[in-house]
């Protein structure tokens, strides 16, 4: 019986999950976006979400092994995967590739790695990438190619999102009714027969990968639901006081990166609170700044910069939003 | 909808292998090793010499303070020495050693099987039987009985909370005596009943025992004041905060005591003790120990005396597998690794659980990712990563006010961390310093 024994200090058990496990689930998840970005805009997203990942991938195993010097490289653990595949969904598929590699550069190197890598960053990497392409390049990132382009690439046909017509029409005063015929209908939203970016067109397909990451316990429901909840009562209550100059709040969920944005932005772990009762605060933030923006401000679209702007108050919320505590004695 | 605490909590694997193995009583060691502190509290003062000899039962070191408690030589020889030796948690400490001669008990003590139901003492007169008879809390933690029974002035118990949980993975020597000594345990619980001056006593049982539950239930119909309540399976539901509100749905307030509620929690094992101490005069000389693990050749809840040395079990359930990694007193979640098979059994020792080399080690520790599980299985609603980030900075001051005390340390954090995180190993570092400058603090 003379073996040396193990000690350490319990717990001497462990969950069979893990980081790998927790990002490749996400990966998984967004599969069926995958594949409708595929199905609509052909070749021009496979060669966008292929050069996002492998550059996004290639960029951290550089920073890893040559800056930062580390031992381990841990391009496996899915984080840089998720990171390439959310840039890909954020971007149209007819990008020049020059603009892609840009674009996981500022994700991975500026996004994340300057902060110190995983865990450390305090804003969604991919929306940095996004935002950073968007300012430098907005001719590029605003021409969106229509759905159906399969085999055109650089030379797809392009046109605006419904979201930017309804935004132009309603500048020049025409009224949301008359502008319905302008724009895909509700079927084809859902579906994601539309221009737009990659991942963010199809509604039903983000659902399903929200209800995949729900049931394997990666994420709560929390932050997409106040996100989409507040997007939904907002823009309803604009929409009641005035239907002509406002668009219905159905619109607002399934256009643009609402759905993308509160199902797979908003919900990063690392730049999202830590408590429940946070999450929901950071939810109706993001809610509220989208349609402010939508609605009143000069971009069509709102959704990466509200999740941005959100980030930013995550640390706040984290120190003063505390879960609650047991027995916790009310003063 | 069975009842359940209703904040974080994890489900690890039960591993309940051994529960179908009746109790065996194990062979006397030759040698006990008998620490004079096996209980939370002031260590016990030997009152015997080398060269003494003692009987099973007779007293060989005495209280030396309220929360301090009797203890007994369990078996009978000739005191060998007092001296060091290495108990579970690894340090030295102070030890009678006797050399086994026979098996000679005390007189007083009856050693019948019969049950015996009839009891006529005072409450104070339980009291004053148990901390004689040196029984503890058999759960684990060890708090000696006789303190938590003498409810202090102006506070007022209205419940009885017996602890039939076992919610620990692995271990099942409270499942046996459910099943094999659940007369006694009944009679034990109205003599607490008694000792506490309540009318109600609730049996938390987990519903991954059913036979516990029936055998419970038909003997609680045809005794008025004590209810069964299954319990769903959730990990930490053994820890007396989490019990009390899953049964009786009343918050302990944070740095308060079960009885602040109202309410008194005893595991089951300490109920058949006081059963033992009060109506057959046996002090508490030997307790069930679960053997277990998955390459233990046979699982076994053995009936061990106190001081026999942990190899003994051991040896009895087929011997060390050989993949064996580490060796533990108590479950896999809140048990300590032993660095030494000679470590006696104590008091406070429900089982000892081995586990093969393949799950003793650590996994490597990865960045935190933030994913706030951490936070949403904490029992006490506390974060634990922040509080393990804030230990590494030395933020003394923001460890407390992040209520590090409040935590229980039952590991659900550290079990469900995907990147391995070391949490509970940095909050209990935090904990203690913390409680060094509070203690520094009012001095
Ligand atoms: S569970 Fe682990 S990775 Fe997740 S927040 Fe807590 S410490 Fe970080
Ligand atoms: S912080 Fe303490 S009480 Fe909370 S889960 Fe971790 S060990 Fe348990």
């Amino acid at each position: 019986m003379n073996k040396l024994l193990t000690i350490s200090p319990s717990p001497h058990n462990y969950g069979d999950d893990s980081t790998k496990k927790v990002m490749y689930g996400v990966v998984i998840a967004m599969i069926p976006a995958m594949l409708v970005s595929f199905f609509y805009f052909g070749i021009g997203a496979v060669v966008l979400t292929l050069t996002a990942v492998v550059s996004a991938l290639v960029f951290e195993y550089l920073i890893q092994k040559f800056i930062l010097k580390k031992k381990e490289v841990s391009i496996t653990d899915g984080s840089a995967l998720v990171t390439g595949i959310l840039l890909a969904f954020n971007l149209p598929s007819n990008l020049p590739i020059h603009l892609i590699i840009i674009g996981a550069f500022v994700a991975i190197a500026v996004g994340k790695m300057s902060f110190g890598g995983l865990g450390q960053n305090p804003f969604n990497p991919a929306l940095v990438g996004r935002v950073f392409l968007l300012i430098s390049f907005p001719v590029q990132m605003t021409s969106w190619p229509k759905p159906g382009a399969l085999t055109a690439y650089l030379d797809a046909e392009t046109g605006a999102t419904p979201l930017a017509i309804v935004k132009e029409a309603l500048k020049n005063g025409e009224s949301f009714s008359s502008i319905t015929e302008k724009i895909p209908g509700y079927a084809d939203l859902m579906m994601g027969n539309m221009g737009g970016s990659l991942g963010e067109i199809s509604a039903i397909a983000l659902l399903i990968g929200f209800a995949y990451m729900l049931f394997r316990k990666i994420i709560t429901w929390h932050i997409p639901v106040s996100v989409l909840g507040t997007i939904a009562i907002f823009s309803g209550i604009l929409w009641l006081v005035n239907p002509e100059t406002n668009a219905d709040p159905l619109f607002h969920l399934l256009t643009g990166g609402a759905m993308l944005g509160a199902i797979f932005m908003a919900t990063d772990m690392v730049t999202s609170p830590m408590s429940i009762k946070g999450q929901v605060i950071f939810g109706v933030g993001i809610g509220v700044l989208t349609i402010v923006i939508r609605v009143f401000g000069a971009y069509p679209e709102g959704v990466s910069f509200a999740i941005l702007i959100m980030n930013a108050f995550v640390p706040l919320i984290n120190a003063y939003v505390k879960p609650k505590r047991f027995g916790e004695v009310v003063k | 909808m069975l009842k359940t605490f209703p904040k974080g909590g994890v489900h690890p694997p039960e591993n309940k292998i051994s529960a179908g193995a009746a109790i065996e009583t194990l062979p006397l060691p030759t040698t006990a090793t008998i620490p004079i502190s096996q209980h939370l509290g002031a260590p016990s003062a030997p009152t015997v010499k080398k060269g003494d000899k003692v009987k099973v039962g007779q007293i060989i070191a005495q209280s030396t303070g309220f929360v301090s408690t009797n203890i007994h030589s369990s078996v009978s020889g000739t005191v060998q020495k007092i001296d060091d030796s290495i108990d579970a948690s690894g340090y030295k400490r102070k030890a009678v050693i006797i050399s086994v001669e026979g098996d000679e008990w005390d007189e007083n003590i009856d050693r019948s099987p019969e049950l015996k139901k009839e009891f006529s003492l005072s409450g104070p007169d339980i009291i004053k039987k148990v901390l004689e008879n040196g029984v503890v809390g058999l759960g684990g933690a060890t708090f000696p009985t006789h303190v938590k029974l003498s409810v202090p002035k102006g506070m007022k118990a209205d419940v009885l909370i017996l602890n039939g949980v076992e919610c620990e993975p692995y271990l099942t020597s409270d499942h046996r005596i459910m099943l094999e000594k659940a007369d006694e345990i009944i009679v034990g619980t109205q003599i607490l009943m008694k000792a506490l001056d309540v009318k109600k006593a609730l049996i938390g049982i987990e519903n991954n025992k059913p036979d516990a539950i029936e055998v419970f239930s038909k003997l609680a119909d045809k005794n008025p004041g004590i209810e069964v309540h299954p319990l769903k399976v959730q990990y930490p539901q053994g820890g007396e905060k989490q019990l009390i509100k899953a049964l009786i749905n009343r918050e302990v307030p944070s740095g308060g005591l079960p009885i602040a509620v109202g309410a008194v929690v005893q595991n089951v094992g300490t109920a058949l003790a006081v059963y033992e101490a009060v109506q057959k005069n046996k002090p508490l000389i030997e307790r069930v120990v679960s053997l277990t693990g998955k390459s233990v050749k046979k699982p076994a809840n053995y009936l061990v005396r106190i001081g026999t040395p942990v190899a003994e079990l051991i040896e009895a359930s087929g011997g060390l597998p050989d993949d064996t990694g580490k060796v533990i007193n108590g479950g896999p979640m809140m048990g300590k690794a032993l660095n030494s098979l000679e470590v006696p059994v104590t008091k406070g020792t429900s089982g000892i659980l081995i586990i093969p080399e393949l799950e003793a080690r650590r996994r490597p520790v990865q960045n935190c990712i933030r994913c706030a599980r951490c936070t949403q299985v904490c029992p006490m609603g506390l974060e634990p990563y922040l509080l393990m980030t804030l230990t590494q900075k030395s933020m003394w001051d923001k460890v407390e006010t992040n209520h590090a005390l409040d935590c229980i340390e039952c590991g659900s954090c550290a079990y469900t961390c995907p990147a391995d995180r070391p949490l509970l190993d940095y909050i209990r570092l935090g904990k203690t310093t913390v409680s060094k400058l509070i203690r520094a603090r009012k001095q």
